[in-house]
């Protein structure tokens, strides 16, 4: 089953190769992992999505916290939370599907954000499903590039209310 | 445990600056390390003209190996924290060994590397090795050391996570100008340091201890499963208390060994694969496993669905990470076992008579270990049986890893803790002679025996020198069968005799002449009837001695279990297929003291 892992680490130099190498030393399936900066500089986020059973995931958060950089963990799989992916995705555009593709663009609720004779630029920002399923049907006019961020999440705070 | 006070704030009273590695030096002796053990070179030489003014004492070994499995040896000897220090690349590659070794069988050990200086890093400059990233998987906590003016933190740090909690290996790579540069930065207090206060804070108690009471007392046969973690935990009084009061049998694991007195009759020796037959039969009786910091691993819960299926298993560890990691617990508790040992004593009722801890007894008796006694063959279990007895179990045995490791696990009964020191986890061929080193230099007034074998000596065998350089006492029982035995033992039995690359025979040099060459006492023998003079040789040299004794290559471990099986498949000792007098011994019992007449 697919968790999301929310880890708070310091933003020290090697916190990426300690949490990569422990997943694996330890054989854990990463299906993807996020890393960027907090507000605090000296604190950044790891999002992780994991594809393994409960009693793994327990596993591996119990290993995270012994790494010395790993502050907080959160596993926001059972709890309301809001999780975006963006795709970046460069496709042919040939004259006579220009008008399909733009409206495929507005279903989505995508963006246009570069375009040529020859090619545009379309950006998503969605949940991972919706992205795979955009990414399936733009497949079929031809993807020329395409870059994907990964995971971010936050749990919801008006589920506690 | 580490004085969280010592150290003073920064700025409040030095001002005087230092050196790198002047402040790493001056760190270790405030927490009470007095002794590293190293091996100097080009990106390390700041530090070692440090070391040349310093108090603390510096062995030099012969080989980067040497100095970490010494420096594991002291530590897991003493208690204390232990130190290896060597150069960039080559020096650091040929320590991972022993941080691994020490990262299995959580031992506290510093490890100090030297790195080429900041600007080369990253330019494939000469000794350089990414030392940092090739030991993250085996450290609890490392660094490389860019900033001089990080260097006292770090070294608080790394220190500090190696002692706390469960213990472990830490290493600090300190680039060349680092050691040598300046700075002013030269203390820090525990309110300084970057790491959450789990890694030293001590461990709360998560769990259910009343529970766990509960069980037990419910329990009409309750069996203590103990590891390392005793040892490390220093909870073996409390233990021997609380196992006499509730009257609960103990097997150990082969880490535990020396936590519980080897000659209690509430004690059963190892468990799992080569343990006793005793040992296994309680585990498949028990209704209840306690595991007391032990981690159910493949030597020991073989078969994970099938051990000791028929019991309620309890687990209690420091390390929270361990509980259920490979086998399932119904009750368990994350915390130190001081504070768990101490609720069970209040907790558990007393038992007086206990059908069960007789029950054991004769289990013992009527399940010794068997090998037989042949005309004109030394056999290594007599041979370690009589060690036992003339030590009364009270010497501090090292071992090496293979045959001769097992059957001094199995028929030298270890009485105290620390009295044990071997390669558990890791298993490392080579981790005898330098680690008995490392525990004699600790504890000069034991008698340290490393019982080794003529594959493993051979892995390491240049500390020799290191050993009579120091006039370091060790004495050496080295078992020469011409064979790397264990490997043998495993192609004879499921290999089809194939014996591929395990025989050392004819090419093994003299090893009195290489003792002799390194100006040590050494003696040799192959008939029985020369036990007695070369046990009396070992322990009344008061040099380092060396003692070789020529045993049959054809001698195996036994009992068995293979990897992977059910504790129901133990292979026993079979007395028909070989010539000789069956001899049975139970090494895990009360001795009736001879009276001579």
């Amino acid at each position: 089953m697919k968790h999301i892992l929310s880890v708070l680490v310091n933003n020290s130099s090697g916190v990426l190769s300690h949490v990569a190498s422990l997943f694996t030393r330890r054989g854990y399936n990463i299906e993807s992992l996020c890393v960027a900066e907090t507000h605090q500089n000296e604190r950044s986020i790891i999002t992780l999505v994991v594809d393994e059973d409960d009693k793994m995931v327990s596993q591996i958060e119990r290993q995270l916290y012994k790494l010395v950089d790993v502050i907080k963990i959160e596993d926001l799989t059972d709890h309301p939370s809001i999780e975006r992916e963006l795709v970046l995705a460069t496709i042919q555009l040939e004259r006579s599907k220009r008008e399909e593709i733009l409206s495929l663009v507005d279903v989505f609720q995508a963006r246009i954000v570069d375009m040529s004779g020859m090619a545009i630029m379309i950006e998503l920002i969605a949940e991972p499903r919706k992205i795979r399923s955009f990414i399936k049907i733009i497949a079929e006019y031809g993807i020329i590039k395409i870059a994907r961020s990964g995971s971010i999440a936050l749990p919801c705070f008006s589920a506690d209310e | 445990m580490i004085d969280m006070e010592e150290t003073k704030k920064p700025g409040k009273t030095e001002t005087t600056s230092k050196t790198g590695s002047k402040i790493l030096l001056d760190t270790l002796l405030a927490n009470e390390v007095t002794v590293c053990w190293g091996y100097p070179g080009g990106a390390i030489l700041p530090f070692y003209d440090e070391v040349y003014h310093s108090r603390i004492e510096h062995i030099l070994v012969r080989h980067e190996q040497g100095a970490a499995f010494a420096a594991e040896g002291y530590a897991r000897a003493t208690g204390k924290l232990g130190v290896a220090v060597s150069t960039s690349g080559p020096g650091a590659t040929n320590l991972l060994t022993g941080i691994a070794d020490a990262k299995m069988d959580s031992i506290p050990v510093l490890f100090i590397t030297g790195q080429v200086a900041t600007k080369d890093i990253g330019t494939d400059a000469f000794q350089e090795a990414d030392t940092y990233g090739m030991s993250i998987p085996i450290t609890k906590y490392n660094a490389l050391v860019k900033n001089v003016d990080e260097v006292a933190r770090t070294t608080k740090e790394a220190i500090t996570v190696a002692m706390a909690g469960r213990q472990g290996p830490v290493l600090i790579d300190m680039p060349k100008d680092v050691q040598a540069a300046s700075s002013s930065n030269v203390h820090y207090h525990y309110d300084d340091l970057r790491i959450p206060d789990i890694h030293y804070k001590k461990a709360g108690l998560s769990g259910d201890v009343k529970k766990l009471i509960d069980v037990i007392n419910k329990s009409k046969r309750p069996l203590f499963y103990i590891g390392g973690g005793v040892i490390s935990s220093e909870t073996s009084a409390l233990l021997l208390k609380l196992a006499e009061k509730a009257k609960i049998p103990v097997t150990s694991t082969l880490m535990g060994l020396g936590a519980f007195p080897g000659e209690h009759d509430l004690f059963l020796g190892m468990l799992g694969m080569h343990g006793t037959a005793y040992a296994n039969k309680a585990v498949m009786e028990c209704d209840l496993i306690v595991a007391l910091g032990a981690r159910f691993d493949d030597r020991v819960a073989l078969n994970v669905s099938e051990f000791a299926s028929q019991a309620i298993r309890a687990q209690v560890d420091i390390d929270n990470a361990e509980i259920g990691k490979r086998v399932d617990v119904d009750v368990h508790i994350a915390g130190d076992l001081t504070d768990v040992l101490e609720l069970l004593f209040a907790g558990l009722e007393e038992v007086k008579e206990s059908l069960w801890a007789d029950h054991i007894k004769e289990l013992k008796i009527k399940n010794p270990l068997k090998f037989n006694l042949v005309k004109d063959q030394i056999k290594p279990q007599y041979f370690i049986h009589k060690l036992s007895e003339r030590t009364s179990g009270n010497a501090l045995i090292v071992t090496d890893v293979g045959q001769h490791q097992m059957w001094a696990s199995q028929y030298y009964a270890i009485n105290k803790p620390r009295n044990w020191l071997t390669s558990g986890g890791l298993g490392s061929m080579g981790f005898g002679l330098p680690a008995a080193i490392g525990a004699k230099y600790g504890r000069p007034d034991d008698d340290v025996i490393l019982i080794t074998g003529d594959g493993s000596i051979q892995m390491n065998i240049q500390e020799l020198a290191t050993a009579k350089m120091y006039n370091i006492p060790v004495k050496i029982l080295l078992f020469h069968n011409g064979f790397l035995g264990m490997v043998r033992q495993w192609q004879e039995l499921f290999y089809g005799e194939r014996f591929s690359h395990s025989t050392l025979q004819n090419f093994n040099p003299d090893f009195c002449k290489i003792a002799d060459a390194y100006g040590i006492i050494s003696r040799k023998i192959s008939h029985p009837d020369e036990i007695d003079g070369g046990i009396d040789f070992l322990l009344n040299t008061k040099d380092v001695c060396l003692l070789e004794v020529m045993i049959p290559e054809t001698e195996k471990v036994y009992p068995m279990i293979a990897a992977g099986h059910r504790y129901e498949d133990m292979i026993e000792f079979e007395t028909t297929s070989e010539v000789g007098d069956l001899f049975s011994v139970v090494p895990h019992k009360h001795r009736v003291k001879q009276v001579s007449k």
